[in-house]
């Protein structure tokens, strides 16, 4: 359920509606801002983030950092099993 | 008036046979153009004749006429196809109805091995037209059809009452010649055989939907109709051994291979990181929840050659304006089961490619 | 495509596969029966089946798919309400593109356009509120369909007609609730399930509290995931985690979209425009207490349904249909009596059969019909090749 696509601010259209164009891979769409933007925030400071884009609103700022460690928790694993492989192949 | 000598080869004579030179005053199309009087003389003097100007339609007869030795030289088969075209909107990114339906038409002929030859163009025109759009409709389809080589040697023209027709609906038919040796089908398909396309997937689907307008998306993505006759003899030329070709468009790529598999009773996997796709249909499907496999294309054509001509059919679609993206992105299996075609996912897993059920509509939710 | 490539890594998934397979074996032999994981989402069983991968995991693990799929669950009752208004000749119906087919007891949405209603296709309800800007002659009618993810944007654009005094917008509700669902699922006395992968675009509007009864009242893991596929595999390995160490609590992978306590300009639009209805009936699962909301008395003026006076008559499912039991994980689709003869993508019976997020859709379209098992049916053709 519920279809939602990271895509970028690249510029602002509408300061009153709160609308903003979202770039989604060279597809550009107007997207209401006002789930994301902060009330003491001016709308250009948002320009360049990324947003996840739901029916025509952006719902959530996409954390960078989070994405990182998601993808990061990852990386550990990997090495973790590199790791155990070598050991095993050099017990053997 | 005697019968006209046409072949190919006439297109574009800069000496013109045209015997009438009727003149339209009006701005607008009403039903007096289809009427049978004057206005619609004129309408085909001026609109029709003066553009597509050719020897077999400027006799003016019921029906064009052909000399059966000419077409024998060109092989031993003839071929015929019916496509009608109905498209909102009529103008858009990439092409109109006339290029549409000359280069569908055309398509349809060169896939079979033929030569298209000749066309017909029957239209019907929604009253109100302006007489200015329905030139330009024409002059597009007299400029893909000099593209491709074809003459359009007879028509028809009905226009009908507002609301009884959208804008234009045009029909054309083509008669084309197939040489002695090829003999394509979808059902010799075999095992170990290579999958080809010639390029970017799904542009056409993707420009049409986005012209519509209904999505308010601004895409640069054009669509990506084109005459292929060029490109399919090259194929044809460079790998002889060629089993089947096929235009895929509407249903797309997944209706041809499914077709295909069905047809050779085999099975086929296809690879998603080898089907080509411009990032900005990517993202448009992404937006809208839809499956690029099954976007239409009018440019685009799936060709099964053996394993061994693959490479030489590859570089003649690559040297070629409409296959400079060419790629392989699949074969047909040795066992597997029958009639299936399935895909190895960019992400390591497996996927049956289906038949689309109805039309593909935005998944929003 | 940032944020969506990265999380499409192959080579990552198969460091994932290793974790969940020997996690997997662990389980299966200290349980001595298959782990049952329910994705809630119809998203997530989309994309299970768009990259293939319940054939990446072992054996013992069932993925159930649950009712997440707003246009699955929508009975025939609401359908023929939403026909009834869009052939009023002073409509124009706004709708998602995916709802257009869902049947009703008589017709669907595609098939009252072509007997001649004003149906559009929309991609965003702000997008019907600017036909209703354009055409102040005609009744623009938005169909609001969805979790909790959707009801904001409705909310917000209901709001936005109010502010500028727009009075030919109306919405026919049909937004649902996912909690109430979630346990009227863990209730049923034929559950069967292990843990569950929460929703995650519905938790970066409500956030993941919520979900604290399914782990404090029934014990089971949930974690909150996103939809690309490493977003999924990553999250079955952490409810497999959680059940090896017999844990239940609530996890959150999502965590670049999802913030803990949710969106509150989202939450404050639906408090303001929403409330609960007592119950609201669901196709394949009947009704469920407070699992719908409809428009506050404030703004009643924008409800299509009584502005067009809509007199709702339940229909019931078809008898033999059995969505519900699939559902829960009773059955799998191939075991419904109707899955592929009377029911098909076509001809849909069965709410799970109408939208491709549907888990019988899914297997009839991406399944072997005869052999009814994706898994089986590549393995097999693995073998043989
Ligand atoms: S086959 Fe049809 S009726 Fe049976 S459970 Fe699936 S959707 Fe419901």
């Amino acid at each position: 359920m519920c279809l939602g696509i990271p895509g970028k601010i690249v510029h602002i259209v509408d300061h009153e509606l709160q609308l903003g164009m979202v770039d989604v891979g060279g597809i550009q769409r107007e997207v209401n801002l006002s789930c994301v933007a902060e009330d003491d925030q001016k709308l250009e400071s948002y320009l360049d983030e990324w947003v996840l884009v739901h029916v025509g609103f952006a719902m959530s700022v996409i954390d960078e950092d989070e994405a990182q460690a998601t993808l990061g928790v990852l990386n550990e694993l990997g090495e973790m099993q590199e790791e155990l492989t070598a050991m095993r192949e050099g017990a053997s | 008036m005697s019968e006209a000598h046409a072949t190919a080869a006439d297109t574009g004579t800069p000496e013109s046979t045209r015997v009438r030179h009727g003149k339209l005053v009006s701005q607008v199309i009403t039903l007096a153009h289809g009427g049978g009087g004057k206005a619609m003389r004129d309408l085909i003097d001026d609109v029709f004749i003066s553009a597509f100007d050719n020897p077999a339609l400027n006799t003016l007869e019921d029906q064009a006429r052909f000399q059966l030795s000419d077409l024998a030289r060109l092989g031993d088969r003839l071929a015929l196809t019916t496509d009608s075209y109905v498209i909102d909107p009529v103008f858009f990114p990439g092409g109109d109805i006339g290029k549409l339906s000359i280069c569908g038409t055309v398509n349809d002929l060169a896939v079979g091995g033929a030569t298209p030859l000749y066309l017909t163009c029957g239209m019907i025109i929604e009253e109100g037209m302006p007489v200015e759009t329905l030139r330009k409709i024409v002059a597009s389809m007299a400029s893909t059809a000099r593209q491709a080589g074809v003459q359009i040697v007879t028509g028809d023209t009905k226009v009908v009452e507002r609301g009884s027709c959208d804008k234009i609906f045009i029909n054309t038919a083509g008669v084309g010649v197939i040489k002695q040796d090829y003999q394509l089908g979808a059902h010799l398909a075999q095992p170990g055989d290579v999958i080809l396309v010639n390029g970017f997937l799904g542009d056409h689907g993707a420009a049409i939907l986005n012209a519509r307008g209904d999505m308010n998306l601004s895409s640069p993505v054009e669509s990506d109709c084109a005459p292929l006759q060029g490109l399919i003899q090259a194929v044809l030329t460079a790998a002889p051994g060629t089993r089947f070709i096929r235009d895929a468009t509407r249903g797309g790529i997944a209706s041809v291979l499914n077709e295909i598999a069905q047809s050779s009773k085999v099975a086929i996997e296809i690879e998603e990181s080898r089907t080509p796709l411009r990032k900005e249909v990517k993202g448009f499907c992404e937006i809208l929840g839809l499956d690029p496999l099954y976007l239409a294309n009018e440019g685009k054509i799936v060709v099964v050659v053996p394993e061994a001509e693959q490479d030489a059919a590859l570089s003649a679609m690559r040297a070629h304006e409409f296959g400079e993206e060419a790629t392989s992105i699949g074969q047909v299996l040795t066992g597997g089961v029958a009639g299936r075609v399935h895909m190895q996912t960019g992400f390591g897993g497996k996927r049956i490619v289906d038949m689309l059920v109805g039309e593909q509509l935005p998944r929003i939710c | 495509m940032k944020y969506v490539d990265e999380f499409r890594d192959p080579e990552k998934a198969k460091i994932l596969i290793n974790e969940i397979e020997a996690l997997a074996e662990t389980l299966h032999s200290r349980w001595q029966r298959p782990i049952r994981i329910m994705e809630v989402c119809g998203g997530h069983t989309h994309s299970i089946f768009r990259y293939g991968i319940e054939n990446l995991l072992p054996e013992s693990i069932e993925l159930i798919h649950g009712p997440g799929c707003p246009v699955c669950v929508l009975p025939m009752g609401r359908v023929d309400d939403c026909v009834q208004i869009a052939e009023r000749p002073e409509v124009i119906f706004t709708t998602f593109g995916d709802a257009m087919r869902v049947p009703g007891s008589k017709k669907s949405l595609l098939e009252a356009k072509a007997n001649g209603a004003d149906v559009r296709m929309v991609y965003s309800p702000m997008d019907a509120l600017s036909l209703a800007r354009k055409n102040p002659d005609r009744e623009v009618v938005f169909f609001g369909l969805g979790f909790e993810t959707t009801m904001p944007s409705t909310a917000l654009t209901i709001l936005q007609a109010e502010a500028e005094g727009i009075t030919n917008f109306s919405l026919f509700c049909n937004h649902i609730t996912i909690i109430p669902t979630v346990k009227a699922v863990l209730d049923s006395p034929d559950m069967q399930l292990d843990g569950f992968l929460g929703p995650g675009h519905v938790s970066m509007v409500i956030g993941n509290d919520p979900y604290a009864f399914i782990a404090t009242h029934y014990h089971k893991p949930v974690v909150v995931a996103g939809f690309e596929p490493l977003d999924i595999l990553q999250s079955l390995w952490m409810v497999l985690k959680q059940l090896e160490s017999d844990e239940a609590k609530i996890e959150n992978q999502y965590s670049r979209i999802v913030p803990e306590g949710g969106n509150d300009v989202a939450l404050q639009a639906i408090g303001k425009v929403f409330r609960l209805r007592e119950f609201f009936e669901w196709r394949g699962l009947g009704s469920i207490d407070h699992s719908g909301v409809q428009l506050t008395d404030a703004y009643l003026a924008y409800d299509a349904e009584t502005k067009f006076n809509v007199k709702s008559i339940a229909v019931a499912d078809p008898k033999s249909c059995q969505c519900g039991e699939v559902l829960k994980g009773v059955i799998k689709p191939w075991d419904c009596k109707v899955f592929g003869k009377a029911c098909t993508p076509e001809t849909p019976m069965g709410a799970l059969m109408v939208s491709s997020e549907g888990a019988c859709a899914a297997y009839y379209q991406y399944g072997d019909l005869k052999k009814l098992n994706v898994r089986l049916e590549v393995e097999e053709e693995v073998a043989v090749a």
